[in-house]
């Protein structure tokens, strides 16, 4: 339990206890196992490697292979209390309608990602002229699966604009341990990744 | 061969079966055959459907070809269906060929094997005789239920119909309802043995005949759709049979012999008027129209746990179906579990040696098991 990876326990931290979980690209299934065991969650997954798949089930955890462009749509309005998508949003086709998606099936959304606002990003673009590669981005361009890779203040005007409220974001460094609260300027220049609480305005 | 005297058991049904199309069969004889030890809590039994052409020797030398059992690769001591801790059932299915009471058994009323009077059966007929047994075993509640293809469709009737009876299922390679292309499929293997003239209005046993030329062409057509296309090119190619063409019509490439040779090594073990009846059960197959029209309703409020699991390349039962399913399940927020396996082998995948579908059934079993 005490190996989820940093960054993933500070997602864990945000979900209460025995709430319903729907953890978007949930891989090996560590972070459903480990609200299941610390927090009595009742977790679904959805993974796109059948080899991530079949080590979940393997736990006793449902997940089922499948991916958030295509799988979200087949799930009811507000069946979960969560919905956590980490490090996946920027990969994702449609980033909006995944968002968007998300704050239908759950009550609140999970959403950490990257950020291309960093410091280091602004730097190795103005300097070096070359698209950025560090230690939290690590493809070069050609090879990423990143494909929508955005900001923390491009993040909160997309939830602006589809009424999403933030609830909490966090900034955390590359090593995942939490820096400060709160999404301003100061976030968008120091944080390697963020993690949003959502939900819709009412 | 004499069904009296197959190995395994025997139940006879103390009442009459009510079946789907409103006739109360009876008498009704169920033979099934079990692996394993039922636990002191009867907590452990697995019931294992077969599919079309498949019987209840799933693991053992089969009475009539000798060969061994279908599941054979699944079922055994510390495989995937651990016969050192559960306990396995599978029965012959209802209007089979292999002890169950079949079209090929002798109608009461007059004597004579039933041929075309016996009643047309369905899935849910075929699960309903599977309750009679599980009922005669005392077991209130079953750990699992596990099939593929047909057998897929009897664990989704299953979980439909008696979801307090169990606490998991996996459905592999099957559908909530058979697809037109499926129906047209058997249509043609049913006419193949219809247009036998050995086939006498389904009466041939009374002739003392049978209609094995029909029964093998329909066992053709249908073996081809169980295998992929990848499959049949690996295996065959267009090797020839003889080294060169006999500007002829006898087998000159090597899948047409192998295509032969099955058709009429399946005679041997299968009855045609029973070809006629399974594959119109699975015809008859849909369980959203069973619900209202709509798949959900057919697990609403479900606990069981469910490994819904397809084959990449079987486009007899694609993985398209299987979503389906899972995509009821999920409006209804059942535990599910899906997983497409990278197979190139075609329908047939879900009976042949393929380590990540073992695997993931092994684990999910494990999972249900430490599941409170």
């Amino acid at each position: 339990m005490s190996s989820l990876r940093p960054d993933l326990q500070r997602v864990a931290e945000m979900v209460a206890p025995g709430s319903r979980v729907l953890d978007i690209g949930s891989g090996d299934g560590s972070l459903l196992d480990y609200l299941h065991r610390a927090k009595q969650v009742d977790g679904r997954g959805i993974e796109l490697s059948m080899e991530g798949v079949r080590q979940t089930v393997a736990q006793g955890l449902s997940v089922i292979q499948g991916d958030a462009d295509t799988d979200l749509d087949d799930y009811p309005a507000g069946a979960f209390d969560y919905v956590i998508l980490t490090q996946t949003l920027q990969a994702t086709r449609q980033p909006k309608a995944v968002l968007e998606n998300m704050l239908r099936i759950g009550r609140h959304a999970i959403v950490s990602f990257p950020n291309f606002g960093h410091w280091r990003v602004r730097w190795s673009l103005g300097v070096s002229g070359r698209m950025p590669k560090t230690r939290t981005l690590t493809y070069r361009w050609h090879d990423t699966p990143n494909i929508h890779l955005c900001t923390i203040r491009d993040f909160t005007d997309l939830c602006t604009e589809l009424d999403i409220e933030v609830e909490r974001a966090l900034s955390l460094g590359r090593d995942g341990r939490t820096r400060f609260e709160g999404a301003g300027s100061l976030a968008n220049l120091l944080a390697d990744q963020a993690i949003f609480l959502l939900r819709k305005k009412t | 061969m004499n069904m009296d005297a197959l190995p395994g058991h025997k139940l006879v049904l103390d009442a009459p079966l009510p079946l789907d199309c409103g006739v109360e069969l009876e008498p009704v004889t169920v033979a099934y055959q079990t692996y394993g030890t039922l636990n002191a809590d009867r907590s452990n039994a697995i019931l294992i459907c077969h599919a079309l052409t498949g019987d209840q020797f799933v693991a053992d030398r089969h009475p009539i070809t000798g060969k061994p059992g279908w599941w054979q690769a699944m079922v055994g001591p510390g495989k995937v269906f651990d016969t050192d801790r559960y306990f396995l059932i599978c029965s012959n299915v209802l209007g089979g060929c292999m002890g169950t009471t079949g079209p090929a058994d002798l109608n009461p009323a007059t004597g004579k094997a039933w041929g075309l009077d016996f009643p047309v059966i369905t899935i849910g007929d075929m699960v309903r005789a599977q309750v009679r047994l599980i009922d005669h075993l005392g077991i209130a509640k079953l750990f699992c239920v596990a099939g593929g293809s047909m057998g897929g469709m009897q664990v989704l009737e299953w979980a439909a119909r008696y979801p307090s009876r169990m606490r998991a299922c996996v459905p592999v390679a099957t559908a909530a309802r058979h697809s037109a292309q499926n129906i047209a499929f058997h249509e043609v293997g049913r006419q193949a043995i219809t247009a036998d003239p050995e086939w006498r209005d389904g009466a041939y046993a009374n002739a003392d005949t049978r209609p094995q030329r029909g029964l093998a062409v329909a066992r053709m057509a249908a073996h081809i759709t169980y295998l992929s296309e990848a499959a049949l090119h690996r295996k065959f190619g267009r090797n020839l049979q003889r080294g060169s063409l006999t500007f002829g019509f006898d087998a000159d490439f090597q899948v047409e012999s192998y295509l032969r040779h099955q058709g009429i090594s399946f005679t041997e073990r299968f009855d045609a008027n029973s070809y006629l009846y399974i594959t119109r059960a699975m015809d008859y197959f849909d369980l959203a129209a069973d619900h209202g029209g709509a798949l959900a309703h057919a697990f609403t409020g479900t606990r069981v746990h469910f490994c819904v699991i397809s084959f990449s390349s079987d486009w007899l039962f694609p993985t398209s179906e299987s979503r389906a399913v899972v995509k009821a399940l999920n409006s209804v927020a059942a535990n599910v579990s899906f997983v497409e396996v990278d197979s190139d082998k075609g329908h047939d995948a879900f009976l042949l040696d393929e380590p990540e579908f073992h695997a993931t059934v092994k684990g999910f079993l494990a999972g249900v098991e430490s599941a409170t």
